[in-house]
């Protein structure tokens, strides 16, 4: 069984689109419900920050089988205009959500694995990993 | 069985206890189960969860529009959890600062007030405690190879990390004039353009500045806006006020500091304070600069360092182990 699913996103409803596949998958490979509310809310959050800083991008999620462990993986990109200070949206209490713990970083504590790539004017690559326990 | 198996047979055995007595004290069992959750860090969504997985168990035919509405919940409090969870991680950056500040503030103990003088004429109590972490009072000896001590009393007009870190420089300017040690007028003259130059123009720096020539007994002494010292008079068992003209350094390009002098006869003492001394709050408001001459003749038997330690002590009691500002009181008694 190999389920993927690569949703573009340009508009509000793709961010629904990209969430509900992200719960079936997340679903089919055997998460519990609370972990299956965080893999949506990490996608919407991911999901977003597309739509609204880069205009438009991918949303591509697939199952991950090594060594026995299985897992999901969110890989979000966009050729949008980057971010400058990765460090600093990277830092609590940053976003302009303010105080909501919400973001980049609440992302990052909701999934076991993350990682960002971004160059200015090129866009930006955020891949992230919840395992199955 | 793991641990959230374990929580969940509790969670249950609590819940459906409450759902057949709804007594305060299973309410109370439940209170005392939350703080352990907190405890163990389970997140607003893994508690939302325990309950939902306990109702299915306990009712095992709910309706379908509860059970969805669980699932709504639940996607709810992941929001809460984004707060939860922001929040641990500010709080354990927040204790990993005050282990840092702490660090801080030992160095700068050991870096500032350099070794008390041994000097035959004279006994010499000092004692300074920061209000905060660091301290923003400085008092600094230095003796020479001809037995004249140096003494510098400063308070910085602000707390903290900045109050402590100005404090630093104001030591290695002074390090840096050996040839002005001599003359306190001329020190605070030379302090008063490196503060000029250098600090923040709301930071102020006020400061007593003496020296004790072993040889003929006598301060020199100058000042810059420091609360002002006393002088205990043996012979007359009198205490007078140490007055001293000039401006705080800082504030003005070329200020004028004076320059005094006091002869000490057997007995006599300096007593150099900053003003958290005399700001010091009881219950009673204000502690009068009488009654600090008053606590100190009432133990004028001791030692220099144990007057001082004395004095402290009361006042320290009299706020109730409270300080309110940084706290620095230095005594020198002529012995011999
Ligand atoms: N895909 C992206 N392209 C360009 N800039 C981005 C992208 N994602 C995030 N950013 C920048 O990083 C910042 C932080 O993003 P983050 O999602 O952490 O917080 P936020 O979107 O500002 O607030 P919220 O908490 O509502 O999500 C954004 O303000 C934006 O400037
Ligand atoms: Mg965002």
């Amino acid at each position: 069984m190999n389920i993927q699913s690569c949703v573009e996103v340009r508009n509000e409803w793709d961010i629904v689109k990209a969430r509900q596949e992200g719960r079936n998958i997340a679903k089919e490979l055997g998460f519990g419900s609370v972990d299956q509310a965080r893999i949506t809310t990490a996608i919407s959050e991911l999901a977003r920050n597309i739509y609204l800083y880069a205009g438009k991008g991918r949303i591509e999620i697939s199952n991950l089988d090594s060594s026995g462990k299985i897992g999901l993986r969110i890989i979000a990109s966009d050729d949008g205009p980057g971010i400058k200070d990765i460090r600093k949206v990277m830092e609590d209490g940053f976003t302009t959500s303010g105080g909501l713990g919400a973001g980049l970083p609440g992302v990052k504590r909701l999934m076991d694995e993350f990682s960002i790539d971004s160059k200015e004017n090129e866009g930006t690559e955020i891949i992230t990993t919840k395992w199955l326990r | 069985m793991d641990d959230r198996e374990i929580q969940l047979r509790r969670y249950k055995s609590i819940l459906s206890k409450y759902l057949d007595d709804q007594s305060e004290q299973t309410l109370y069992k439940g209170q005392q189960f939350s703080r352990k959750m907190i405890e163990q860090k389970i997140s607003p969504e893994e508690a939302v969860s325990l309950h939902v997985s306990a109702m299915e168990s306990l009712y095992p035919d709910m309706p379908q529009e509860f059970k969805n509405s669980y699932a709504f919940l639940l996607e709810m409090m992941i929001g809460y959890g984004f707060a939860y969870r922001e929040h641990q991680s500010l709080r354990s950056r927040q204790q990993q600062l005050e282990t840092e500040i702490e660090i801080a503030a030992n160095m700068q103990q050991t870096l500032l007030m350099g070794e008390m003088p041994t000097v035959e004429s004279l006994d010499i109590g000092a004692v300074s405690k920061p209000a905060k972490k660091m301290n923003g009072d400085y008092y600094h000896f230095v003796q020479d190879e001809n037995d004249c001590v140096s003494v510098a009393i400063a308070d910085v007009i602000g707390k903290g990390i900045p109050a402590a870190l100005c404090m630093s420089m104001i030591k290695y300017a002074m390090d840096s004039a050996p040839e002005q040690r001599m003359q306190p007028s001329a020190m605070l003259g030379n302090l008063n353009r490196v503060v000029e130059q250098n600090v923040d123009p709301n930071m102020f720096i006020t400061m007593f500045y003496g020296l004790y020539d072993s040889f003929n007994h006598r301060f020199y002494y100058s000042g810059a806006g420091h609360e002002p010292g006393f002088f205990y008079n043996a012979e007359n068992d009198d205490f007078g006020e140490l007055y001293t003209k000039g401006l705080v350094l800082g504030v003005s390009k070329k200020p004028n500091y004076r320059e005094y002098s006091k002869d000490l006869q057997k007995g006599d003492m300096i007593v150099l304070l900053s003003d958290g001394v005399t700001e010091c709050r009881s219950s009673k408001g204000f502690i009068e600069r009488d009654e600090i001459v008053a606590m100190i003749r009432s133990n004028l038997h001791l030692s220099a360092q144990e007057i001082v330690n004395t004095v402290y002590r009361e006042l320290e009691k009299m706020q109730e182990f409270e300080l309110r500002d940084d706290f620095t009181l230095l005594i020198l008694r002529r012995k011999v």
